[in-house]
């Protein structure tokens, strides 16, 4: 019997940037079906890039492949939590990848709540309804945004999120003042402001 | 009464927490401003977002060594619904979790005339320094002006400097070398937390709070 899975995979399922429209598709039969063959592909999609992040944050090969399977692990368990009007399946992959590095790496509280627990805890009637809709139209709008921004701009915000450095630490790295580091973020971040304003 | 939130991290404390890449103690009171602020909240889930997107995109630099998929994880059972819903204390949620408080129970220690304050512990101690301070009505506020970021939330009653005047859930987002003298309002005693990423700083403000502080 075919599998039906592997029958109706889209080509070009293991290249770069497939994600986008299987995501939530593979969540939500995580969630319902606990079906392994969707964990196995979110994995083989997810795991390496999760990994490379945490190597990038100074995890050696050894934690961040545990890092990486202690991530995508966490998703399989909570799948049930997730929704995709919450917001983006990717962000969340990314706040559980980024705890578990602050835990682990840094040594420190992991202050950053998971997206999941923000929607838990806030009551629903104090984020305007419009806010929450469309999560993947934001996320398209945040990546197109990410592509046109200056590389002096891209460097600093890559420092940040990618390297895992500090301000003052991407201002020594880069032999930058600190308040040229800042302007650029802020820089950045009303590209990002204006780029989803028709959509808050 | 709802509180109006006027005063809101700048967004470079935002795309640090985002990141987390901001100390520890800074982030525990952007945590707790968050837990009050919806827009700061909203703006932090569109970093988030660009996080995940550089995360997602960047160049694969492991040279592609095979990673192992897990067996099938165990399910639990049910996932503890744990997360009890919110308190309706006036601590701000994640610091009373975090540190199992509430706004009577905290155990303040007299700095001097009028002055309270209660240390909260850190995971690594050395990050800098966070702690609840309490001022009596009419009091100045110990003086700042440091060098590293400090973050100031208030929690209860209201304090101004020249920038404004600081309420409920405003975060005052202090940059190196900002001079600024806050003075209680006079209708109650004020409740904040302050971070600070200079342990020593703090020290040295916790020195001269000790000392005589009614010369304006």
């Amino acid at each position: 019997m075919l599998h039906p899975t592997s029958a109706t995979r889209p080509v070009g399922w293991m290249t770069r940037r497939p994600f986008r429209g299987t995501m939530s598709d593979l969540l939500s039969r995580i969630a319902t079906d606990r079906s392994e063959d969707a964990f196995r592909s979110l994995f083989k999609e997810f795991g390496p890039r999760v990994r490379n992040f945490m190597m990038q944050q100074g995890a050696d090969a050894g934690l961040a492949e545990e890092l990486a399977q202690e991530t995508l692990i966490t998703v399989w368990r909570k799948a049930s939590l997730y929704s995709a009007e919450k917001g983006s399946a990717t962000t969340w992959i990314y706040t559980i990848a980024r705890n578990l590095r602050t835990d682990h790496i840094r040594r420190q509280r992991a202050w950053q709540e998971l997206t999941d627990e923000h929607a838990q805890k806030i009551p629903s009637d104090d984020v305007p309804a419009d806010e929450v809709m469309d999560a993947r139209q934001r996320q398209v709008r945040v990546q197109t945004v990410l592509k046109q921004l200056p590389p002096d701009q891209v460097e600093v915000v890559k420092l940040a999120f990618m390297d895992g450095l500090p301000h003052s630490e991407i201002a020594t790295r880069l032999s930058l003042p600190l308040g040229t580091v800042k302007s650029r973020i802020r820089l950045a971040y009303q590209k990002l402001r204006t780029a989803l304003e028709d959509l808050q | 009464m709802s509180t109006v939130i006027t005063h809101h991290p700048d967004s470079t404390t935002l795309l640090s927490y985002a990141a987390a890449t901001i100390a520890e103690p800074l982030a525990a009171v952007v945590a707790a401003h968050l837990s009050m602020c919806p827009r700061c909240r909203a703006e932090v889930a569109d970093l988030e977002l660009l996080g995940a997107a550089i995360m997602l995109s960047a160049p694969d630099c492991s040279s592609g060594a095979a990673l192992k998929v897990p067996a099938r994880p165990a399910d639990v059972a049910k996932l503890a619904d744990g997360r009890v819903a919110h308190s309706n204390d006036r601590l701000p949620a994640p610091i009373s979790a975090a540190y199992a408080l509430s706004l009577d129970s905290i155990p303040w220690k007299r700095l001097g005339p009028g002055v309270w304050h209660h240390r909260l512990a850190l995971r690594q101690e050395g990050d800098g320094d966070l702690r609840l301070l309490r001022i009596a009505p009419g009091r100045k506020m110990p003086d700042h002006g440091h060098g590293g970021a400090e973050l100031t939330l208030v929690i209860e009653g209201a304090y101004r400097d020249v920038t404004g005047q600081y309420r409920r859930g405003d975060i005052q987002d202090v940059d190196e070398g900002i001079e600024h003298q806050p003075i209680v309002d006079t209708d109650g005693e004020c409740i904040c937390m302050i971070a600070s990423e200079q342990p020593a700083r703090f020290k040295s403000l916790v020195g001269r709070l000790t000392q005589p502080w009614t010369r304006m």
